[in-house]
């Protein structure tokens, strides 16, 4: 079996993870910070352990700032419904995932005003549209830091320069970048950052958060739940001071407790050394494909340029039965259709049909990579 | 004489913080259940040697950690 799915989640997932999971369970999983008691102080402290990690990893001084949520999509419904007022202008890139595009489209019926600047082929944009777009009443730029569909990096940091110097807020969604490409969200001026546990940080689906910067004041952030946080226990009102107003209800300590583990995998095998990996992969994948007759590839078409996602379609096939034939007759696992992101399809000229979707991941290897070039290349021969 | 006194916050996130931070220092601290006579917004409150009062207090607020108030156990 060839998993070529890492952009849906990683897998394999280190061992590590498993075995820290396990160790929770068994040793310390009580309720993280409810009780006192020593059981609920140690998992207490794989919270928080994990809070401080993660924040330095992202650049983000207070650690208290960083909220741990279910994923991406949560974090970003946070940002989006705690920050967005009928009446704000907000900005968006042509290559979101419905994460994004769903949550400002219902804003937009509530009377939010939205902008998509346009893109370019590739599913990149032009840092002028996004400049001229600006307006006096726009709150926030969202920026997909990497397309899940083209893998198409988009210019954080240009951007972050660019809405810093206006007085706008950037929230980038990170979900197909964060563990891969480095993120410093001081340097690159990201205010919120929006990431998932379970892809690029290898740890368990359940796990992500939104990390919080300094010129966001969080007394214009409304929570998007509301509950327990074993403080303030005398108030029904919802505290108002972090982590707490953003994580009510009992977190997922469990969860937590692997992407710990994976998060140390991560910095002894060192990002860097993971990046050039999957790039060499990413090449070698562009490579092959752009060879076999009746390929069209879509995105940037260079490796440093992209994540490890890349798309495609076959002259006179579905995407969907591609996916079936590479699954059942060569055990190649992969995702076909529109990604949940049809801005993102439309801007590359793939919609509505959609494209298949290889993406290898940290565990994924080159001779993995040439038997699903393979397989393609035998179906791309066989007649229709 | 005050042996000990503990400081108190307003969730247990930042009192691990704290707790990380003055270990760091090289001061001994321990997270205890909040004593009851003080209440709080917070379960546990971290307990110090009372003679620690003013580096406990600078090294919080030098890595600007907030918290809710400081008391003398009796």
């Amino acid at each position: 079996m060839i998993y070529l799915d890492n952009a849906a989640t990683s897998w394999p997932k280190p061992a590590v993870v498993a075995q820290a999971i396990g160790q929770f369970l068994e040793t310390s999983a009580a309720n993280p910070g409810r009780s006192g008691h020593r059981l609920s102080l140690a998992a207490a402290r794989v919270v928080y352990n994990l809070r401080e990690a993660l924040a330095e990893f992202f650049g983000l001084e207070d650690p208290l700032r960083l909220v741990f949520t279910s994923g991406v999509t949560e974090s970003v419904n946070l940002a989006l419904r705690g920050l967005l007022r009928p009446g704000d202008h907000v900005v968006t890139s042509p290559i979101e995932h419905n994460a994004v595009m769903r949550p400002l489209r219902a804003l937009e019926r509530e009377g939010v005003r939205l902008t998509i600047v346009p893109g370019t082929a590739n599913g990149c944009l032009r840092l002028g549209d996004l400049e001229l777009s600006l307006r006096p009443e726009t709150r926030l730029v969202v920026l997909n830091h990497a397309s899940n569909v083209s893998g198409t990096i988009l210019p954080v940091a240009e951007v972050g320069a660019i809405t810093r110097r206006q007085g706008k807020l950037l929230l980038v969604d990170a979900a197909q970048t964060a563990g891969v490409l480095p993120i410093d969200m001081k340097a690159m001026n990201v205010d919120l950052l929006a990431f998932s546990g379970h892809k690029g940080l290898l740890g368990p689906t359940g796990t992500g958060g939104l990390a919080i910067g300094e010129r966001v004041d969080v007394r214009d952030m409304a929570p998007l739940k509301r509950g327990g946080t074993g403080s303030r226990s005398e108030f029904e009102e919802q505290p108002d001071f972090l982590p707490d107003k953003y994580e009510a209800g009992t977190p997922n300590s469990v969860g937590l407790a692997g992407l710990a583990a994976s998060l140390d995998f991560l910095r002894q095998r060192g990002t860097e050394a993971l990046r050039r990996h999957e790039m060499t992969l990413t090449g070698q994948l562009l490579e092959g494909l752009r060879a076999i007759s009746g390929v069209r590839v879509f995105g940037p078409c260079d490796p440093a340029r992209q994540v490890a996602v890349v798309s495609f379609t076959l002259t006179g096939r579905h995407v969907s039965d591609i996916a079936l034939q590479l699954d059942e007759e060569h055990g190649v696992l992969c995702r076909p259709g529109l990604h949940c992101a049809p801005a993102a399809h439309r801007t590359l000229g793939s919609f509505p049909e959609g494209t298949v979707r290889f993406s290898p991941g940290a565990f994924t290897t080159a001779k993995e990579v040439e038997a699903a070039l393979a397989a393609v290349a035998r179906l791309a021969r066989a007649p229709t | 004489m005050t042996a000990h006194g503990v400081v108190l916050f307003h969730g247990i996130q930042a009192a691990l913080r704290a707790e990380k931070v003055l270990q760091k220092a090289m001061l001994t601290v321990k997270l205890v259940p909040t004593p009851r006579q003080f209440s709080s917004d917070c379960g546990v409150a971290l307990r110090f040697a009372w003679s620690d009062l003013d580096p406990v207090r600078d090294r919080l607020a030098t890595a600007k950690v907030e918290i809710d108030v400081i008391h003398p156990l009796e």
